[in-house]
């Protein structure tokens, strides 16, 4: 057991840690290394609380996916910090009304958290032991029947914004050469004429 | 007919897999290595590799110092200095080719007036230190020497061309 | 104390020991796996390949260790020191800890955990980590350009390759590498899914940056790419995170698709010898594949590598997914059922 609990603070005070690092790193690319050991201790905090899934596709996703985007984007960025940060003390005061809102929307949130009123009715409906069942097995039961419209909603909406910027990025150019492949190998012998040109005489 | 052959080569990737089948038959073919340290490829007589100054057979060292090998030398390899010798006979002092600056290109043998400085058949003359490769005239003469025999029979052998 | 014992120490110290015995014959193997493939590339160029330092070359690998051991570590002016020392060890570390899941028999595993088949595809995707870090701490414009590639290319090659392991899923209904490999007993998924695993071994080969797909280090065009500022141990670990690679994704692809440990055919002959002996012979035959497509085939274009993984290895996966979901349900092939 103790073990575990040492895991766990490790894993929290490193992923805190991390955080701060993030915010208040003068490079760039470091708040982005330090992005990544932040998920990578909050995939390890997951693993903790039995939830193995949701740790790996965090690191599928957002580690192996989206960082490496963030990171692709702030290394061909050349960005002075220097003069981002001169207004800092003075926006100071937004940041911090902005951060009080939220944070008492989440005390709001927190405090009216309560069961739902049906989830009486499902404590009763016999259920295998959370140790029988995978992780994978029990996400995908709970989305693929209770959740299904909401997952497909979040499908549709992810799917929207695709498409959406593809369109917003697509343009069409003109005089644009581009390769046809097929045209390429659809070529034979027959498309080119093989001459014997006499010495002298040209053709 | 020969779309659908077409597309079907392509789903099969016929063409990467009969590449690939040659190259696995070229796995079993003898190989074509020549096992360098111990086997050699053939010369030319008129290969140009490490330079040697001859002797004529009495033991006279053929060179005259007329430095025209001096004069010709594009890289400026070559340092002559020249004194009549105790017998009356015009001799030099110093004959010293940088073979760091050395091109190969031969022309100092094709200026000799008496075939004494040659570019002989060696080309392993690798050393450890920039030093060694600051030939004088005691190493070339040894060098001649030493190859005297293939010297000799290189020059013979591409004299009908000349 | 003695609790202290029976419960951490002794069981510390036999996983230290499993990871040592795991450790230690794949370094082993990484090293020849260069001998090999120098072999390899020299026979198919009917060429010798090594063949001074020892008998028929064998201590070449050694030799080389040593060599890049004893040279000195140049790390250049204006790199970023610390992420510059990080990106070879990075890359180097990640080929290792996968595998830690990778089954080499039944129950002989690491870590059999539930969702190993994701850990190897998260841990997979990690590698690029190391590329982008060692382009962009070195400071150099090739660097930078190949470690840019690198990081397009495998992006876009994780995506089809995901769609390639979830139809091994539908088949084998679990994320466990060893329940996968035991849903293979009847027929290796290579014979159902032959277009998804021929799919998946070329985006493995982009995945890993070697030819046809190693532009991040073309030659011709970016002297070495990412470590082109390398040198020395630094260079070494590069080197051998890049074959750790191969040999890691050479057993992904075993163990989805070849069958693991399983041999061949459940008779006599075949089922004396012991699973870990097929599993390394199944990894070498595929490594053996990576070694004659490098001899064989030229360097894409990059355009074209694009191409081929958008336009050609996502909507050819995608409808695989859809085909083979389609098939479980409809044949009701749903393992377990």
């Amino acid at each position: 057991m103790i073990v575990a609990a040492l895991a766990f603070y490790l894993f929290a005070f490193v992923t805190v840690a991390s955080a701060v690092m993030v915010i208040s790193a003068r490079n760039p690319v470091h708040s982005v290394l330090f992005l990544i050991l932040a998920f990578f201790n909050s995939a390890g905090l997951f693993v903790l609380l039995g939830a193995e899934f949701l740790a790996m596709i965090l690191v599928v996703v957002y580690v192996g996916a989206v960082a490496v985007l963030f990171m692709f984007v702030v290394m061909m960025l050349d960005i002075n910090f220097v003069a981002l940060r001169q207004g800092f003390l003075q926006y100071l005061p937004i940041g911090a009304l902005i951060g009080l809102i939220l944070l008492v929307e989440l005390l709001v949130v927190v405090g009216g958290w309560s069961l739902a009123p049906g989830a009486s009715l499902s404590v009763v409906a016999p259920r295998p032991l959370p140790d029988q069942v995978t992780n994978t097995h029990a996400l995908g039961e709970l989305i693929y029947t209770h959740y299904v419209y909401l997952f497909q909603a979040a499908g549709v909406v992810l799917l929207v914004a695709m498409i959406g910027a593809i369109v917003l990025t697509h343009r069409r150019r003109d005089n644009v050469r581009k390769q046809d492949i097929g045209a390429q190998l659809r070529r034979s012998t027959s498309s080119v004429e093989l001459r014997k040109v006499e010495t002298g005489k040209g053709l | 007919m020969s779309f659908l052959n077409r597309s079907v080569q392509t789903i099969f990737l016929w063409e990467l897999l009969s590449g690939l089948s040659l190259t696995f038959r070229y796995m079993f073919r003898p190989k074509v290595t020549l096992n360098y340290p111990y086997e050699k490829g053939p010369l030319s007589p008129r290969f140009r590799g490490e330079h040697a100054l001859r002797r004529y057979p009495n033991g006279e060292e053929r060179c005259i110092a007329c430095k025209l090998c001096e004069a010709v030398c594009p890289a400026q390899a070559i340092t002559i200095e020249a004194e009549p010798r105790d017998d009356g006979s015009r001799r030099t002092t110093r004959y010293d080719i940088d073979m760091v600056k050395c091109i190969y290109c031969g022309l100092c043998q094709e200026a000799c007036p008496v075939d004494a400085i040659v570019e002989g058949p060696n080309f392993e003359f690798a050393t450890e230190t920039r030093e060694e490769l600051l030939y004088d005239k005691d190493k070339l003469l040894a060098n001649g020497d030493r190859w005297e025999t293939e010297l000799a029979q290189r020059i013979s052998a591409d004299a009908p061309y000349r | 104390m003695v609790e202290f014992l029976n419960d951490y120490l002794y069981p510390t110290l036999w996983i230290v020991a499993k990871i040592i015995a795991i450790v230690l014959p794949l370094m082993i193997a990484m090293a020849y796996l260069t001998y090999v493939e120098r072999k390899v590339i020299g026979a198919i160029q009917m060429r010798r390949g090594p063949n001074v330092v020892g008998p028929f070359g064998l201590l070449q690998p050694l030799a080389d260790g040593l060599k890049l051991f004893t040279k000195e570590t140049i790390v250049p002016f204006g790199a970023n020191r610390v992420v510059f020392i990080m990106a070879p060890c990075l890359t180097f570390i990640l080929a290792m800890v996968a595998w830690a899941v990778i089954p080499f028999d039944e129950g002989m595993v690491l870590a059999d955990i539930n969702v190993g088949i994701l850990y190897l595809f998260a841990i997979s995707s990690l590698g690029v980590y190391g590329i982008l870090m060692a382009g962009w701490a070195s400071n150099s414009i090739y660097a930078f350009l190949g470690a840019l590639r690198s990081a397009a290319q495998m992006v876009s090659y994780e995506v089809s390759m995901g769609f390639v392991i979830i139809t091994v899923l539908l088949l084998a209904g679990s994320l466990n590498l060893t329940e996968i490999v035991l849903a293979q007993r009847k027929i290796w998924f290579v014979i159902p899914l032959l277009p998804m695993a021929v799919i998946f071994f070329i985006s493995t080969l982009a995945e890993t940056n070697r030819h046809p797909f190693d532009l991040p280090e073309a030659e011709a065009e970016l002297v070495a790419g990412y470590n082109v500022e390398y040198s020395a141990m630094t260079f070494a670990l590069f080197f051998l995170g890049e074959y750790m690679n191969m040999i890691l994704m050479s057993g992904m692809t075993t163990v989805l698709f070849l069958g693991g440990w399983l041999p061949p055919f459940d008779v006599a002959p075949f089922n004396w010898i012991p699973g870990p002996v097929w599993l390394a012979l199944k990894i070498s035959a595929v490594l053996f594949v990576f070694l004659w497509v490098r001899a064989s085939l030229p360097r894409y274009r990059y355009d074209q590598l694009m191409r081929l993984g958008w336009k050609v290895f996502l909507p050819v996966s995608l409808a695989a997914v859809v085909i083979v979901g389609g098939a479980v349900v409809a044949f009701d092939l749903r393992p377990g059922s």
